[in-house]
């Protein structure tokens, strides 16, 4: 005969607890990337990063600055999509799978589950840029000693020093860690404006489609607000644009990329100002979501 | 439904603290050279709707490429006009992208003003010389708003003055470029001679380059290049400066001299 199990004293339940929010995501992460759609869409990114190695014969600088274009481009695309995607079918999935109710049926705090969907949603976006990145130094390295090579062989001795120079500056000059930071930003924000629209959508399809046109919206939301502000616009325009320049964020603040490709540097202060205000909105469309879905009947 | 209403209604608070900052931010990128392409109707009637949707959405760059690629196989097919609205594009795409302004205004001032001189459908060569001013000057356009949109910038002052010197025979204007490229922080180290080089060649302003010149050569040995010794020559008989205050550029003329 076995001897009886002890039962140790009974822990006391903690009314926030980093265990609990790091299983959620943990278990968050590792379904997003068992998902084939991860993969494919980080396939094409990957595709479309490389590819831009095989660009059209111009000017060295041209070329990196095309190079640049697409890889960035490509970056901030795929990371967008895949935040939106990824974080529209977290709370249908667990409701269709029955997940969310076994899981709010134990002392798991609505907040903490909601907070660790988002964390795993972070995470995957972070291991995409991540390797979105890699790909891109790679592709950049490879053209840059190739473009040496080709100086080293076609320029005279007393010139090649300063055309390795001016290539090295053109490939990785400038603010290039602080784009991909302002990437990465950009769609964590679009992931937790998701999340947001999901808990109270209807369909996948739904928070889907509200999320592509916030992101639209977002970009011609400065514009509305400048003409909000102005004189001249009407009564009624005004009342819309005032609920375009409140309710939206401004994404045009997190569209750095295309002037970082061409040389323009992002001074520090700015970028901690950009990305405090990308934190900022992450928590606030968090606070947000967690209100509804607080009161949320399951 | 009411903890929706009341969440947007928090957020409608939270948009009206956020704005003066938002405000405040946008102004400092325009600062910092940011967001300074213009998005506009004419921008949007050249790129059409799917382009100009793609430029908001926050891919001018990739689209400015598109274009660019697109304007490069263009002049493989030498299609001058179709370039022209392509640069008009991307260049309005991509404002602070010097590589697309200093090559819209080679391919216009140097490439198409060459092959306008020498259309083999226009017999009358006033006509033809007259076409290839036209091109002159519309590289002219390029570099000059390309200039306000990157006035922090030498390279597009160096290619003005480049095109003033060569090709319209302005050395007063190209003296003004030089002039101002050498003022930037970035200036190729030849830029300050080059702007003297063409003041000397500027009616009125010999005594000015004299000055600036002797400057240069008083600098060290590494300034006293063949062209400049010519110039001081040039000038010292020009303005009549007496002998006893005249440079002797003699015997840095035989080191300067190739072998």
């Amino acid at each position: 005969m076995s001897a009886p199990a002890t039962i140790g004293p009974a822990t006391q339940h903690q009314a926030f607890s980093f265990g609990r929010i790091g299983a959620i995501t943990s278990n968050t992460l590792l379904e997003l990337v068992r998902l084939k759609v991860f993969y494919f869409l980080l396939l094409f990114g990957i595709i479309l990063i490389g590819s831009s190695l095989f660009m059209v014969n111009f000017t060295f600088q041209q070329q990196f600055q095309v190079l640049k274009d697409v890889s960035l481009g490509s970056m901030s695309i795929f990371t967008w999509l895949l935040g939106v995607l990824s974080t529209a079918m977290l709370l249908p999935k667990d409701v269709e799978d029955r997940t969310l109710y076994t899981i709010l049926a134990k002392p798991v705090p609505r907040f903490e589950y909601l907070l660790g969907k988002l964390l795993g949603v972070l995470a995957l976006l972070a291991i995409a840029t991540a390797l979105m990145s890699v790909v891109f130094v790679a592709v950049l390295y490879a053209r840059q000693q190739w473009e040496i090579a080709q100086a080293i062989r076609s320029l005279p001795d007393d010139q090649i020093q300063a055309a390795i120079t001016g290539i090295k500056e053109a490939a990785f000059g400038g603010s290039l860690v602080q784009a991909v930071i302002i990437i990465y930003l950009k769609a964590a924000l679009c992931a937790s404006f998701t999340l947001l629209i999901s808990i109270f959508a209807s369909s996948m399809i739904f928070t889907i489609i509200v999320s592509v046109m916030v992101y639209f919206i977002g970009h011609i939301q400065g514009i509305a607000r400048e003409y909000w502000l102005a004189e001249g616009a009407g009564p009624m325009a005004k009342i819309f644009l005032s609920f375009v320049a409140l309710l939206f964020p401004d994404l045009q603040l997190f569209n750095l990329v295309d002037d970082i490709v061409v040389g323009t540097l992002v001074p520090a202060m700015m970028f901690w100002k950009t990305a405090g205000l990308g934190v900022i909105y992450i928590l606030v469309y968090l606070f947000a979501g967690y209100f509804v879905f607080a009161g949320k009947e399951l | 439904m009411k903890r929706l209403f009341v969440a947007l209604a928090a957020l409608l608070i939270f948009g009206a603290v956020k704005l003066p900052f938002e405000r405040s931010l946008a102004a400092e990128h325009r600062r910092a050279f940011f967001h300074a392409a213009e998005l506009n109707l004419e921008l949007r009637e050249q790129i059409g709707q799917g382009g100009f949707i793609a430029a908001l959405s926050g891919f001018r760059s990739v689209l400015a490429d598109l274009l660019w690629i697109r304007a490069h196989v263009a002049w493989e097919n030498t299609e001058w006009g179709r370039m022209k609205l392509l640069f008009d594009a991307v260049t309005s795409l991509q404002p602070r992208a010097l590589p697309f302004w200093e090559g819209a205004a080679w391919q216009m001032a140097y490439n198409a003003s060459v092959a306008a001189f020498n259309d083999p459908d226009q017999p009358r060569e006033a006509l033809r010389q007259k076409a290839q001013r036209e091109y002159f000057q519309l590289g002219e356009q390029y570099l000059l708003r390309g200039i306000k949109f990157n006035p922090d910038r030498a390279i597009l002052f160096d290619r003005l003055g480049l095109i003033y010197q060569d090709k319209m025979k302005d050395p007063c204007k190209a003296a003004w470029a030089y002039g101002e490229a050498a003022k930037r922080k970035d200036a190729m180290p030849y830029v300050q001679r080059l702007a003297l080089y063409n003041l000397a060649r500027c009616p009125g302003r010999e005594a000015e380059a004299y000055s600036g010149l002797v400057k240069l050569f008083h600098k060290g040995k590494e300034e006293r290049l063949l062209t400049l010794l010519t110039r001081i020559d040039e000038l010292q008989e020009k303005l009549n400066i007496p002998p006893e205050q005249r440079i002797d550029t003699a015997p840095d003329r035989k080191e300067a001299t190739p072998r």
